[in-house]
């Protein structure tokens, strides 16, 4: 049907796009795509769920640094820092979701702040393993296929891994909100009483959705780490959480492809500015403010309303 | 030290910082519980009452009159920027998240091309020294404490004593039987924006000559903010004064008893845990 | 807003989208305002990547580094360019942000198709940006100060050759602190990398040396109020060591004076807590008679020599070290000189290497020069002071300054040899591959 084919046909584009975009191009959009999947991840739990996190940096960082520090310091291959960083995703996204597991709005958003913020101090506390602010650089990642393996940061190979993660979220994330689980959490969203009513067990509910959310964010941290060689504590600071919550909200919370337009946006927003001023951040800002205006509920979520209310 | 006069000194410390704390997220407290908006931009009045009371007191000489101007000065500021954004997206909750960041940046970045990068220094307008048996202590930052302490008390009967604090008060409870009841609700909501950013930019200028002002300080003060104001509980002023005592004391005794990224972690840790389990906050109304 | 039906529509909403999305991909799409056909041929301009902090915390030494990076251009023009060639800089701003730094390498080596990049300061910028550099196969000559270029953690592609590492700069200062100020130490320093190389190394050479650590505090990056950390200082320090920097310093000065006020022990800082900021600010008032680190004295006097001054009024620098055309606006001298260096650094090397265009043999060569240099000598090239070089490293060493307050001015009281500052070497970067 149109929806599925619409989301194809992105990807499709992305695909095709590699074999005619410059090479700095190439590489800013292999970067987008990872951090659009971040986003994807964040909008699980703000446009599905309702709940707005300040806090998913954890998770993006957890992700990062399963990855990284199971490669810097115990000499894992690739495919086991992949696994190490979606255990460390799904850990922390298990603790938050626990402890969050009877808050709502306000709250819920300063505890997953609180709790980002303590991980946060803890990477600089623990310094000695994750060398702190600085952070470390991975080398020499390779993928074996057979013979001496693919590298990694080989622009083609580096592209096509992030679309494939792209992809695989963003198809994921289709089939989830048009799946009975992926209904009940936006009857969750839009009433959480009436939803318990109903007879399902809201708080488990929330921690699906926790987990979901938490596991996409992680796996696009673990990506990023290995697509792009450094692992350190900006990550997982409160910026990083808020750029997800910017990108999602700009492209549209609630629809599946506000996320990547969103990032998408910005990211040249910032580039396309700053090339032509110093003073690019007010550029950006006015950016932000003029689209907002036009479109309350983020780009995407303003063609919805606009021209094509059957988008998901 | 002894444990006795560090836990004084810390104390001390965390009374002063819990003073401007109160008084830099009482505006926030005010725009969140009236208007129910996020508003991003909070950090950076704070940094704007900063940075202007260092470009008055520098042009007149006088940190009085700098004080007097950086509050209209930023509320001003606010005000323009609820008439041009905010009343056209209609308040709605997300999309003033992304505005108020747009604006944010706008105003960081302007700050950045005038005032520049550097962290500049104000006179103290009275400078002494307090001095213990064990330590010195600075005279202006308890002149600060005090003068915090009777804005609040100015601000709190302000809302109770008049007539636009009664105003403020019914919108915030409940807007639709506000409007019913005659009150300009669209005014109000300007004005409490426009208040809001003039309180911050009031702390702002108090700290000014104990901190710098930096283009970038606006970050800490807003995350502060929202935690004490979301603590407190929202809706409730007194809320959020009790939470900034409680996170600044509290802040102030961990810091003795651990090494100070430890000491931060626990005490960030404290404030998620009760706001986990009290979801309400401290003061808040039970979600109906 | 419309309310029309959707089957009113006519153009179909997949087509649309992919419109728009090539539409905001296009808008992106490099239009050189530089004709790059001459660089490439070895002819025509030398354009030099600049990755410069112009927003985020680094701003205030951005500024004064891209001010630096000017004068030393228009001097190197006027003198005939670099092997006959003028010398273009292309300066993008990563934001003080190690993912836009890596993004900015990126920018300039595939869009703007540079010839080399230089200019990073801040040590997570460098390490978040450095590999990029290593993968795209294009020098990036730092002026960081920090110890990762030595340590042999980043890649043959980096280098710093304009500006001395902490771990030398400690190695030179650390004894004459020991003999002439105290033996037993407290230190403060912000919690992380550039704090803990101070810890490191400082503790290092001073239990070598016959020293006690009484204390270590270390102050998380984002503290804007330092009073409460200071009771951790034990009554028998006999000297304070800081390196306190970022927006906060002069409040963590202020309150230091307020919290010893006479009783204090003997202080020594380094000079990175006060770059850009004036020393006679108010409340600064208590450093009088303490010392910091300098690497290039900031107040010039009766004994600065002839290149220093033209180096000086090049870059317009006053002899307070502040702006020539605003007094209030402080430079960060011990830093920006870095820049200038390593602009002299690329003058000597490509002129020596026959270095044409980007490319393999060109940088191979480029690289082997550059580590093949042992030493620059002291004049208008290298103002600061004589360098050594150590190739397999890619670090340069040089002198290091102590001042004392006197008078709210720094007065060098003390010049270590450039001898004194290496330290053993651990790495070598020559026996890594191109």
């Amino acid at each position: 049907m149109r929806v599925l084919g619409l989301h194809l046909a992105v990807l499709g584009l992305l695909g095709v796009l590699q074999l005619v975009l410059p090479p700095f191009h190439h590489g800013m959009v292999a970067r987008i795509m990872v951090l659009a999947a971040y986003a994807i991840g964040y909008n699980l739990l703000l446009g599905y769920t309702g709940l707005m996190s300040l806090g998913h940096a954890t998770f993006f960082a957890a992700g990062m640094y399963g990855a990284g520090l199971t490669i810097h310091h115990w000499g894992f291959g690739v495919a086991g820092a992949f696994l190490a960083g979606l255990v460390a995703a799904l850990a922390a996204s298990a603790v938050v979701g626990v402890i969050t597991l009877r808050t709502a709005g306000p709250a819920f958003l300063i505890v997953t702040m609180m709790l980002a913020q303590a991980f946060y101090l803890a990477t600089l506390y623990f310094n000695e393993l994750t060398m702190g602010e600085q952070g470390f650089v991975l080398s020499g990642l390779r993928v074996g296929f057979g013979g001496r393996g693919v590298d990694l940061t080989e622009p083609v190979v580096k592209y096509n891994v992030a679309l494939g993660l792209l992809a695989v979220c963003l198809l994921g994330s289709l089939a989830f909100v048009r799946s009975p689980a992926g209904r009940v959490l936006v009857a969750l969203r839009e009433n959480e009483e009436r939803t318990q009513l109903l007879g399902y067990n809201t708080y488990r509910l929330r921690l699906v959705a926790v987990l979901a959310s938490g596991l996409t964010s992680g796996v696009a941290g673990v990506t990023y780490t290995l697509l792009f060689s450094y692992v350190g504590s900006t990550f997982a600071g409160v910026l990083y959480s808020i750029y997800p919550l910017l990108w999602t909200l700009l492209g549209g919370s609630g629809t599946t492809l506000g996320p990547l337009v969103g990032t998408l946006l910005m990211t040249y927003a910032v580039d396309v500015a700053s090339g032509v001023t110093d003073a690019y951040l007010v550029v950006v800002g006015v950016v932000l403010v003029g689209a907002i205006l036009w479109a309350p509920a983020g780009v995407v979520g303003g063609i919805r309303a606009r021209w094509a209310r059957w988008l998901p | 030290m002894d444990l006795g006069p560090h836990l004084f000194l810390a104390l001390l410390e965390g009374l002063v910082g819990a003073f401007v704390l109160a008084l830099t997220a009482l505006g926030l407290s005010l725009v969140f519980g009236v208007m129910r908006i996020v508003n991003v931009a909070h950090g950076t009045f704070f940094m704007l009452g900063a940075v202007v009371t260092w470009y008055v007191s520098t042009l007149t000489g006088s940190f009085l009159v700098a004080l007097l101007a950086a509050p209209l000065a930023v509320g001003a500021v606010a005000i323009l920027a609820d008439r041009l954004v905010l009343r056209p997206i209609g308040y709605e909750p997300e999309s003033t998240i992304v505005a108020t960041i747009g604006l944010l940046y706008i105003l960081e970045q302007v700050v950045l091309m005038t005032y520049g990068p550097y962290a500049r220094p104000v006179a103290a307008p009275i400078y002494f020294r307090v001095d213990f048996p064990w330590f010195g202590y600075s005279g202006y930052k308890l002149v600060v404490a005090a003068v915090a302490g009777v804005l609040l008390v100015l601000a709190w009967l302000a809302l109770w004593r008049t007539t636009l604090g009664l105003h403020l008060r019914a919108t915030q409870q409940d807007r639709e039987m506000a409007q019913a009841f005659a009150v300009p609700v669209e005014r109000v909501y300007t004005l409490a924006f426009g208040l809001g950013g003039g309180l911050t930019a009031l702390a702002g200028a108090l700290i000014v000559p104990v901190q710098q002002a930096h283009y970038l300080m606006g970050l800490d003060a807003l995350l502060m903010s929202f935690v004490v104001v979301i603590l407190g509980g929202l809706g409730s002023l007194r809320g959020t004064v009790v939470a900034a005592l409680v996170v600044g004391l509290s802040d102030g005794a961990v810091s003795v008893l651990f090494s100070p990224t430890l000491a931060k972690i626990v005490a960030t840790l404290l404030v998620g845990l009760v706001l986990a389990v009290r979801g309400r906050g401290l003061f808040g109304e039970e979600s109906a | 807003m419309s309310h029309n039906g959707d089957g009113a529509v006519g153009l179909s909403r997949r087509r649309f989208l992919t419109a728009g999305a090539a539409v905001a991909l296009g808008a992106g799409l490099p239009g050189p305002r530089v004709p790059r056909a001459d660089a490439q041929a070895g002819s025509g301009p030398l354009r030099l990547g600049f990755q410069v902090h112009r927003t985020g915390i680094g701003a205030v030494y951005g500024r004064w580094y891209e001010r630096t990076t000017t004068a030393a251009v228009k001097l190197i023009n006027e003198k005939g360019g670099i092997a006959g060639r003028p010398v273009e800089i292309v300066a993008e701003d990563d934001g003080t942000d190690p993912k836009r730094g890596a993004e900015v390498v990126e920018k300039l080596a595939t869009q703007h198709k540079v010839d080399l990049i230089f200019g990073t300061l801040f040590s997570h910028v460098v390490i978040g940006s450095a590999p990029r550099a290593g993968q795209l196969k294009i020098p990036y000559l730092v002026v960081s100060e920090g110890y990762h270029v030595a340590s042999g953690r980043l890649n043959r592609y980096v280098f710093q050759p304009g500006i001395t590492d902490v771990r030398a700069q400690v190695t030179a200062v650390a004894p004459w602190i020991l003999k002439n100020l105290g033996k037993k130490a407290t230190l403060i320093f912000p919690d992380y990398a550039f704090g803990h190389d101070h810890r490191d190394f400082f503790s290092r050479v001073a239990t070598a040396q016959g020293g006690t650590i009484r204390a270590l505090v270390p102050i998380p990056p984002t503290e804007t109020s330092f009073t409460k950390y200071f009771p951790r200082v034990p009554a028998d320090t006999e000297v304070l060591y800081h390196v306190m920097v970022g927006p906060g310093v002069l409040t963590f000065v202020k309150e230091m004076g307020e919290h010893f006020a006479a009783r204090r022990p003997q202080i020594f800082g380094f000079v990175d807590s006060l770059e850009g900021v004036d020393l006679a600010s108010p409340g600064l008032d208590f450093l009088e008679g303490t010392y910091f680190w300098e690497a290039f004295p900031r107040y010039a006097g009766a004994g600065t020599p002839a290149h220093v001054r033209t180096y000086r009024e090049r870059v317009g620098v006053n002899d307070v070290g502040a702006s020539v055309n605003d007094p209030r606006d402080v430079s960060t001298f011990s830093h920006m000189f870095g820049c200038w260096e390593t602009l002299h650094v690329i003058k000597a090397a490509v002129e020596k290497s026959g270095y044409k265009k980007p490319g393999p043999a060109d940088y191979k060569a480029l690289i082997e020069t550059l580590e093949g240099f042992q030493s620059f000598a002291e004049g208008i090239e290298h103002p600061q002071g004589p360098k050594r070089f150590v190739g397999r490293l890619h670090q340069v060493f040089g002198q290091q300054v102590i001042s004392r307050v006197q008078k709210r001015r720094l007065e060098v009281v003390h010049r270590t040899a450039v001898e004194d500052s290496m330290y053993p070497p651990e790495a070598d970067y020559t026996k890594q591959p191109l």
